[in-house]
């Protein structure tokens, strides 16, 4: 696993990546503290981080499209097996790798607030709360990010999608309030979850008798359940898309409430897309 | 050393290796030899890990591959068919993680990297970057890589495949000279260098085991010579008349040469192909007709191969290619 993380690293000092990502990440936050801290000499550096998180829809795909996509590519996956080293050695070193080229601008970040608490009264313990939420918020993408990667072999083709996954869950509690809060709608929502599910299952597993039968069996669920009491649907579908926002949880943070059920749901998020990368490069293994 | 107990892999319908079994000894060159698609890299990727198997085990030094990954595979090293290399590294940064990963550490880390890199003679490009080497070279980082760890094994998946004639001949000596100090294994479909490297070989077609021996007794055992060969100094129906004395004669094709000689091939099913020749000797000898050439046709590996893809589909567009190249490279030697 340290084998793993010191040789991504390196790679990632060797090439542009590391740079490009940081100074996205730092251009943004120094806009953003210009704007509010400086010229309209707000003392509240929360502000910042949430005007700044939008800037994660580029920089994440940027750092994870080749991850895992570039070594599929390359062939240099045939080396990882082969390796005496597990899968989740893999993923994880790979991981902790891109969090520490995340870490490094975000430290120089951290300066910040004191630097601005030489001129004026700001209250820290938000400052400091919302960038521990702000690094955590960025991991779970991070591994989001990486799942994409480990999907394709085509750099350009994670990026896009993590490009649009990312952006898709920053405006979706906006979209949220667009859709249909109707019972009928929120069960025609689910059903093509459900169908878009089946169809990763089937690209995953190669079984197209799993993935139609979760599918069947998922909608029969909803079926039986919406007969019984359709007013359970009601909302459902904007509910779900506030609650899947990365983004939404945030500006909790901003607000000044260190919310630790928030900070659990982002750890596993975390877990869940790491676990699913492992699932990803596992499944290589056999087809 | 690696027992391989009834592999199978499917990959939906198709059977890419079935139901094959073979045991290797320490200390030899087997050389795996196949047509393209018999299943040769499927079966190296089994023994190394990098993929399962649909049922069946490999146990390396009696570690089951699937349920001790760990102590399986660092007692192997591999190269794939597509050496897996980091283009924008140099080969020194390269084998320096590849060793990390095989949890060598500092003293022993350095010196086995300067080990590998003087065996695999890549000293003069330990520094560059792999992207500007040439191919011949970045094989031998591959080769580099799989000896990191001094594995007891070594498996190479086509290691010539796509080098020019010097950098075949430098890779097949280090090749034999790896096979003094580990068990090496390699796949190719070029039979010249099988027959010149190995101790044994084990031939698959169609993802089954068709033959596993050393070079000459595959030769002896699998095609017993049944042809001769005759160049007389006669008229072609004098020639089919003498031919039509003699018994036991299956096939025969007759072929007019230049200045009025004659070229006979003789196919027989007398058990021992010299009673056919002494036959043969005593009737031209009889009726006072010179013969200028009496040969009985050797069979060579390269027959007992055809003979082998001919049973199995597939192969044979794909060696009518090869046995082009074979012949090449024996013009170039």
């Amino acid at each position: 696993m340290i084998a793993v993380l010191k040789h991504e690293l390196k790679s990632y000092f060797h090439t542009l990546t590391a740079y490009v990502f940081g100074a996205f990440l730092l251009a943004a936050v120094g806009i953003g503290a210009m704007l509010y801290n400086i010229q309209a000499a707000v003392s509240n550096f929360e502000f910042v981080l949430s005007f700044s998180s939008l800037i994660f829809v580029v920089t994440v795909p940027i750092l994870t499209m080749r991850v895992i996509a570039e070594e599929r590519k390359q062939k240099t996956d045939q080396l990882l097996y082969s390796l005496p080293i597990t899968t989740t050695q893999v993923v994880v070193g790979k991981y902790l790798a891109l969090l520490t080229v995340y870490l490094i601008p975000l430290c120089i970040i951290a300066v910040y607030p004191l630097i601005f608490a030489q001129f004026g009264d700001v209250y820290l313990p938000a400052s400091y709360g919302s960038i521990l939420a702000f690094f955590i918020m960025g991991a779970a993408l991070i591994a989001l990010g990486m799942f994409i990667s480990s999907l394709t072999d085509n750099q350009g083709f994670a990026a896009g999608i993590g490009i649009a996954v990312i952006l898709l869950n920053y405006y979706s509690v906006s979209l949220s309030e667009y859709v249909s809060s109707t019972a009928l709608g929120s069960v025609a929502a689910l059903c093509v979850i459900i169908l878009a599910l089946g169809a990763v299952i089937k690209h995953l597993t190669r079984n197209e008798n799993l993935a139609y039968g979760v599918c069947f069996v998922l909608i029969a669920a909803i079926a039986a359940v919406c007969f019984m009491d359709s007013t359970k649907f009601e909302n459902l579908l904007p509910g779900i898309m506030t609650r899947l926002s990365l983004f939404d949880l945030f500006t909790g943070f901003v607000n000044g409430v260190f919310d630790m059920t928030s900070i659990v749901y982002y750890a596993s998020v975390i877990v869940f897309f790491l676990f699913l990368s492992i699932q990803s490069l596992e499944k290589r293994r056999y087809n | 050393m690696i027992e391989i107990e009834h592999l199978t892999k499917r990959y939906g319908e198709h059977l890419a290796v079935s139901d094959l079994s073979f045991t290797v000894d320490s200390g030899q060159i087997y050389g795996f030899l196949g047509p393209n698609g018999a299943g040769k890299s499927t079966t190296m990727n089994i023994m190394t890990g990098c993929l399962s198997a649909t049922e069946g085990c490999v146990r390396i030094d009696g570690h089951d591959i699937f349920e001790e990954p760990d102590k399986a595979k660092r007692l192997i090293g591999y190269l794939p068919e597509q050496p897996p290399l980091y283009l924008n590294e140099t080969p020194e940064e390269y084998l320096r993680f590849v060793g990390e990963a095989k949890g060598l550490r500092r003293a022993d880390l350095e010196r086995q990297i300067g080990e590998v890199i003087r065996q695999t003679g890549i000293e003069e490009v330990a520094r560059r970057r792999i992207s500007a080497l040439s191919k011949g070279y970045k094989q031998r980082v591959g080769i580099a890589q799989a000896l990191l760890g001094s594995p007891k094994v070594i498996v190479l998946d086509e290691p010539t495949v796509g080098l020019d004639p010097i950098q075949i001949i430098e890779i097949r000596d280090l090749i034999k000279e790896l096979g003094r100090t580990h068990t090496v294994i390699f796949s190719s479909h070029i039979l010249s260098e099988v027959q010149t490297i190995c101790d044994q070989i084990i031939m698959i077609a169609k993802g089954r085991l068709a033959a596993f021996d050393t070079p000459g007794n595959l030769e002896k055992h699998l095609l017993s010579p049944n042809e001769v060969v005759l160049t007389a100094d006669a008229r072609t129906e004098e020639v089919q008349a003498l031919l039509d004395g003699i018994d036991h004669i299956t096939d025969l094709t007759l072929e007019e040469g230049q200045n009025g000689s004659v070229t006979a091939r003789i196919k027989t099913d007398l058990g021992n192909v010299y009673d056919l020749s002494r036959a043969l000797f005593s009737a031209f000898a009889a009726s006072g007709k010179v013969l200028l050439e009496l040969t009985v046709k050797k069979a060579n590996l390269e027959d007992v191969f055809l003979e082998l893809a001919e049973t199995g589909d597939g192969g044979l567009e794909a060696l009518a290619d090869e046995s082009g190249h074979v012949e090449s490279e024996a013009e170039e030697r």
